[in-house]
């Protein structure tokens, strides 16, 4: 059996007592269970661990594996690297990742809908976020390749999905 | 806002919350809230390139410049990353940039008030960690600043925000509100009478963690504890401040009080004895570190606080709290030390600390 963090064999098989969700099985190698067990492990990763360990325990090996693969199309990042780290890649992963995401947010938080404090501005849709995270890395690489009269058109391209009371851009709000 | 702060300064004074004033000061050092947010339009740090980084570093300075209130004007604005080791330490140490920020890599920068009453981390685990911080159990009022500056941000940078989800954050746990009240205490008496694995347990149960603080080592130390909300989504931040505020820190405190009663009723003399002990090494040691110091101030400040001795006040133990850690003392000698002469510095230090004597004096 596969650590549930790592490719290495899972040699620590922890049952963690839980309130009020009851008992949760791990599978882990030394290196993640000595994390898991030390008391300085931050108790989000601790927390994600064993959301994700009730999650994904049932589900079979090809399954998971099928899931590890799963890459955000904006940021890159894969479900392994993000089960591996406890850390999302961009914002557009809360859309590309829901269906995987919401078990781990009950899991977590036992809700899934936000009712506190909202902006007064919205950056619109997770597209159109995904589209200006898109945008900068191409302004970026055109920046790389000398081509400043790109990089300057798609950086007024981003301003314009921007609040127009965001202030002009000044020298130094990019690389020059 | 100042591109700079003066270090050596910053290391001869209190910071606003360690004023040891406030409601329930003798048992709440202090509270402390904390957004998170992040950009819209960059990834989050974990996939930032050194440019995304650079170039988020710079757009969030930029657009704070742009604000006009004063609080902003007045600002220090410090860029991390050329800073020395010693300097990132200081601020770890009042508690104005994590541990984690101090310890990465790459463009990273801290805003705070010269009071340093409130800090906006960026490029920590998220583009944005603004905090604010006060002295005792003060909810309301650590709220309402923490908010307000938020407000005044959002502003000038657009955050990325999900209709149902809420604030996005780089980790699942901290995403809706992206709030998290935080209270420390002081529980010397629940240590001393071994019921703080009670309280832990009794603490799991309603969403809310209670962690031990490490000093320089591993092991707790100080007898602080921070006591925050779990949860960030699905719930007001009203109510999570009522959560930490109302219901948990209370019973917290109530539980600290019975002790030191129950301590008083039935071990005076004991307990008498430990506080001058405690006051009588730290007079006199010739070296001593920085977890056994801690271990010593917290008695005194329980002998104070139950009114076993009047003095020194209890500013000053709170003082040296922050001035015997091991960045202040260096910064205060104006030096890098080594452990062993951290040591015998230290133990000076309290010696003319305790006998009522004042930094400029101490050499």
């Amino acid at each position: 059996m596969k650590c549930q963090f790592c490719e290495k064999p899972a040699t620590f098989h922890i049952t963690e007592l839980t309130e009020p969700v009851g008992p949760q099985v791990m599978h882990l190698c030394e290196e993640h269970a000595k994390g898991f067990l030390n008391k300085e492990a931050s108790p989000p990763m601790t927390a994600i661990a064993s959301a994700l360990a009730k999650q994904l325990g049932g589900q079979s090996g090809d399954a998971l594996e099928e899931l590890d693969q799963k890459e955000c199309p904006v940021c890159g990042i894969s479900f392994f690297e993000f089960r591996n780290s406890g850390r999302l890649g961009c914002p557009y992963d809360y859309t590309h990742f829901e269906s995987d995401l919401r078990p781990l947010l009950i899991n977590v938080h036992d809700k899934t809908e936000h009712v506190g404090k909202k902006p007064t501005r919205s950056a619109g849709t997770a597209d159109s976020l995904a589209k200006m995270i898109g945008l900068r890395r191409e302004m970026e690489e055109a920046i790389e390749r000398e081509d400043y009269e790109r990089a300057s058109e798609i950086r007024d391209e981003i301003k314009a999905m921007e609040d127009p009371i965001a202030p002009p851009s000044t020298s130094s709000d990019t690389q020059s | 806002m100042k591109r700079d702060a003066d270090f050596d300064e910053l290391a001869r004074y209190r910071g606003e919350w360690m004023r040891g004033e406030g409601p329930e000061s003798d048992i709440v050092i202090s509270t402390r809230i904390r957004l998170a947010r992040n950009l819209a339009d960059f990834p989050f740090i974990r996939r930032c390139s050194d440019e995304d980084r650079l170039s988020i570093e710079r757009t969030v300075r930029a657009r704070m410049e742009s604000l006009t209130d004063q609080r902003w004007k007045s600002a220090h604005y410090v860029d991390l990353e050329p800073l020395s080791e010693i300097d990132r330490q200081l601020l770890v140490e009042r508690q104005l940039i994590s541990r984690e920020i101090a310890e990465s890599d790459g463009s990273r920068a801290v805003a705070f008030d010269a009071a340093e009453g409130y800090s906006v981390m960026v490029n920590e685990e998220d583009h944005l960690r603004i905090q604010v911080m006060k002295s005792g159990l003060d909810i309301k009022n650590t709220w309402e600043q923490v908010n307000r500056i938020d407000d005044m941000l959002e502003e000038v940078i657009l955050y990325a925000f999900h209709p149902r989800y809420g604030y996005l954050t780089a980790c699942p746990t901290n995403v809706g509100t992206g709030l998290r009240v935080s209270v420390m205490l002081h529980l010397p008496a629940l240590v001393i009478t071994e019921q703080m694995d009670r309280v832990f347990r009794s603490m799991q149960r309603i969403n809310v963690t209670v962690r031990g603080l490490y000093g320089e080592g591993s092991q707790y130390t100080g007898d602080f504890y921070q006591v925050s909300n779990q949860v960030t989504l699905g719930h007001t931040e009203a109510d999570l401040l009522a959560l930490v505020g109302d219901e948990v820190a209370p019973r917290i405190i109530e539980y600290e009080r019975k002790a030191r009663q129950a301590l008083l009723k039935n071990n005076r003399d004991d307990l008498h004895d430990e506080v001058s002990r405690a006051m009588g090494i730290l007079s006199t040691a010739r070296k001593i570190s920085s977890e056994e110091t801690m271990h010593h101030l917290s008695k005194i400040r329980l002998g104070i606080s139950m009114g076993l001795i009047e003095q020194p006040d209890v500013k000053v133990i709170n003082q040296l709290f922050l001035q015997t850690q091991s960045a202040h003392l260096q910064k205060l000698q104006g030096r890098v030390l080594g452990t062993a002469e951290r040591h015998a510095r230290r133990a000076s230090f309290l010696q003319h600390h305790l006998a009522g004597k004042d930094d400029a004096t101490w050499n």
